[in-house]
């Protein structure tokens, strides 16, 4: 049984220009130890899904339907009380931007222990100590003397630790980390992401990691959700996605990778167009305009997300209309 | 993803135990942060906010030297008892009436009265009055100026526009009248819930003057509050599990405290000229006991004689203290500005 159920989320946001349809019917399940990730550009709707599950989704915008359950309980019928007992004990998120991630007037470890202090410890020196330890744990070095340190006193790579430390402070079931490692530089993101991985080895937790960057992905997820304009567009396992990609937009995505066999001074591939106006999204497929696969009925009506391939014991799901034939495509073509 | 450095966190996950690693010292650390990349933040002078704030405090020469005039104006008036030998209201004996009207001297700093009364030891006494009254005021006002800006900040939405108009409302007041007509009400009280001590005494006094004082500090504090809850650590908080009241108290008030302190500091001049203003009037503290305000009040008729001293040396001490208030606060603001680059 999956841990977290996401199934048919809804999330709309009233501006001065009409109704933001932020995420529109979003599904996805996260098994327990596993790590989902989700890609997808800027505005495709992945920070939202993801405060959508903590909860914390505040107004302009509202859940407007759809279900989520999470360990058995679902939380869209939670109260705030309830919900509270939750962040940042099952549940935990880790942001995107550790510089300000960090309350500027607070010692570090403060910080941390205030998290174990609102669910795990009641005694605030036990907490400290605890803090001091989460944050050896996540390789600050002389953690017991940088917990008393302020958060202007730690570099970027060092703050984001902090975080890390943070989250897997009360032992989560589900960790989400929502772009943890876009404002470090690329050393500085590999460490991270090690400590991350080792964080969740350590404590057990299944994790949605939320990044636009492929690289992250494959070496880091076991599985991979593709949203495109508020919608899963494809779903699969690590090989499923990168080796098996069947929908236009994930084989678009990988196409604009750059690699290093690439001719040089070639410019970079990109996907023509730009994503949709959500506050007026098309009837059918959000890809439509773009895609060069598209056909009359895509325009039409909006494909749903369906098993493609052989049904083995992973489900791999593509929401095109011409998945089956994408992936005879691209049988017949040697890879480029 | 390949490890540039080719370590495993993992064994350094085993290794660094939080006990040890306050053990470590100073060449493990330097190995440790070249293991893990990380630069090495210049640990020496370990600056922690509050001691930053202090150190830029103290190169500020006028704001410094007030503080010090402030403390010893308020020693002073603290240990009026032992610092003078006179009573403030002595009894009216042939003796005290012998020493009426002299001018100042070593035996009177500040000259006596027509009743003979020494002139300095009742400065000193109306001292400690009006820095209760100041002191009183500034806690009072920021209570309820911060209480009220902080749920309006918070909040948002029409709990916001309702409390400001409420702030409003009293921001338009007359506020010269409306404090008179308060402190000439003998008998104040809550509502009709409960008493209040009439502004004669120092308690009734402080009340109505943070009556018309919390404004200008909830409107500081709600602006704060509306910016400081849009920052990217009070999600975080609020996805670790705090509760509105824990947010506020534990994230975003820290961070206000600056403009408070200042806020705060200004509120004490402030509140001392009022009292002033109110006892000149003949609305305030009432004789026999002394407020700055009262011995102004009573010495009035003496401008243009040569008893103009008995209205000149209270009235420097009250220039003196709120000149010394307003530096200490300007010290203050210059210190805890965040852009400040010096």
């Amino acid at each position: 049984m999956s841990l977290l159920t996401v199934e048919e989320l809804h999330v709309e946001f009233a501006t001065h220009s009409g109704v933001v349809q932020a995420v529109n019917g979003v599904s996805l399940s996260v098994a327990r130890g596993e790590t989902l990730a989700i890609v997808g550009e800027s505005g495709s709707g992945k920070t939202v899904s993801a405060l959508s599950i903590m909860g914390l989704i505040q107004k302009p915008g509202r859940i407007a339907s759809g279900s989520i359950e999470f360990d058995g309980a679902a939380l869209d019928t939670l109260d705030e009380r309830a919900y509270r007992r939750l962040r940042g004990g099952d549940l935990a998120m880790i942001f995107q931007d550790p510089l300000s991630s960090l309350n500027p007037a607070f010692r570090v470890g403060d910080q941390i222990a205030e998290a174990l202090l609102q669910h795990t410890y009641d005694k605030k020196d036990a907490a400290r100590r605890e803090a001091a330890r989460l944050l050896g744990i996540v390789g600050i070095p002389q953690a017991g003397e940088r917990a008393r340190d302020y958060p202007h006193q730690f570099s970027g790579g060092m703050r984001q630790r902090a975080m890390i430390a943070m989250a897997i402070a009360n032992k989560p079931k589900l960790l989400i980390a929502d772009e943890p490692t876009t404002a470090l530089d690329v050393t500085i993101q590999a460490q991270v992401l090690e400590v991350l991985r080792a964080a969740q080895h350590d404590t057990d937790a299944a994790m949605l990691l939320i990044t636009h960057d492929l690289g992250i992905v494959a070496g880091t997820a076991d599985r991979v959700a593709v949203m495109y304009a508020g919608r899963v567009v494809e779903e699969g396992t690590l090989d499923d996605i990168f080796y098996r990609p069947r929908h236009p937009y994930t084989i678009g995505l990988l196409g604009s990778l750059p690699r290093l066999d690439d001719d040089r001074g070639a410019p970079l591939r990109t996907i023509p167009g730009t994503p949709p106006n959500l506050l007026r999204l098309p009837r059918g497929c959000a890809l439509a305009p773009r895609c060069p696969f598209v056909i009359d009925r895509c325009r039409a009506e909006r494909p749903p997300l369906e098993a493609v391939g052989e049904a083995g014991e992973t489900v791999h799901r593509s929401a095109c209309f011409r998945a089956s034939e994408l992936g005879a495509l691209e049988a017949n073509e040697a890879t480029p | 993803m390949s490890d540039p450095f080719g370590h495993d966190p993992r064994r350094r996950l085993r290794e660094s135990g939080a006990g040890e690693a306050a053990a470590v010292s100073t060449s493990a650390l330097l190995d440790s942060a070249v293991e893990t990349g990380e630069e090495i933040v210049d640990s020496a002078p370990i600056r922690s906010n509050t001691r930053l704030v202090a150190f830029r405090f103290f190169r500020h020469k006028l704001a410094v030297g007030s503080l010090v005039v402030l403390v010893l104006i308020a020693a002073l008036a603290a240990l009026a008892p032992v610092v003078s030998p006179y009573d403030f209201n002595p009894p009216l004996t042939a003796e005290v009436l012998d020493e009426a009207r002299q001018p100042p001297s070593w035996d009177h700093l500040f000259g006596t009265d027509k009743l003979g009364r020494d002139q300095f030891t009742r400065v000193l006494y109306a001292l400690q009055k009006s820095l209760l009254v100041g002191l009183g005021v500034a806690v009072l006002s920021v209570v309820l100026g911060v209480t009220v800006g902080a749920i309006a900040g918070y909040r948002g939405g029409w709990v916001d526009s309702l409390l400001m108009r409420f702030t409003d409302l009293f921001l338009v007041l007359p506020a010269l009248a409306v404090l008179l007509i308060l402190a000439k009400n003998p008998e104040p009280s809550l509502f009709g819930l409960f008493d209040l001590p009439p502004a004669t005494e120092v308690w009734g006094m402080i009340i109505v003057i943070s009556i018309l004082g919390w404004m200008a500090m909830a409107r500081i504090v709600r602006g704060e509050f509306l910016s400081l809850r849009e920052k990217e650590y009070v999600d975080a908080a609020r996805a670790a599990g705090a509760s509105g009241p824990r947010i506020v108290v534990r994230h975003l008030l820290p961070n206000a405290i600056g403009s408070i302190v200042v806020f705060a500091t200004l509120e004490v001049g402030l509140a001392i000229l009022t009292e002033a203003t109110l006892s000149f009037l003949g609305a305030g503290i009432e004789l026999p006991d002394v407020s700055l305000g009262n011995l102004i009040s009573d010495a009035e008729d003496t401008v243009g004689t040569d008893l103009s001293y008995l209205i000149l040396f209270p009235g420097l001490v009250l220039f003196l203290i709120v000149l010394c208030v307003n530096f200490v606060g300007d010290g203050l603001r210059d210190a805890l500005d965040p852009k400040a680059t010096r």
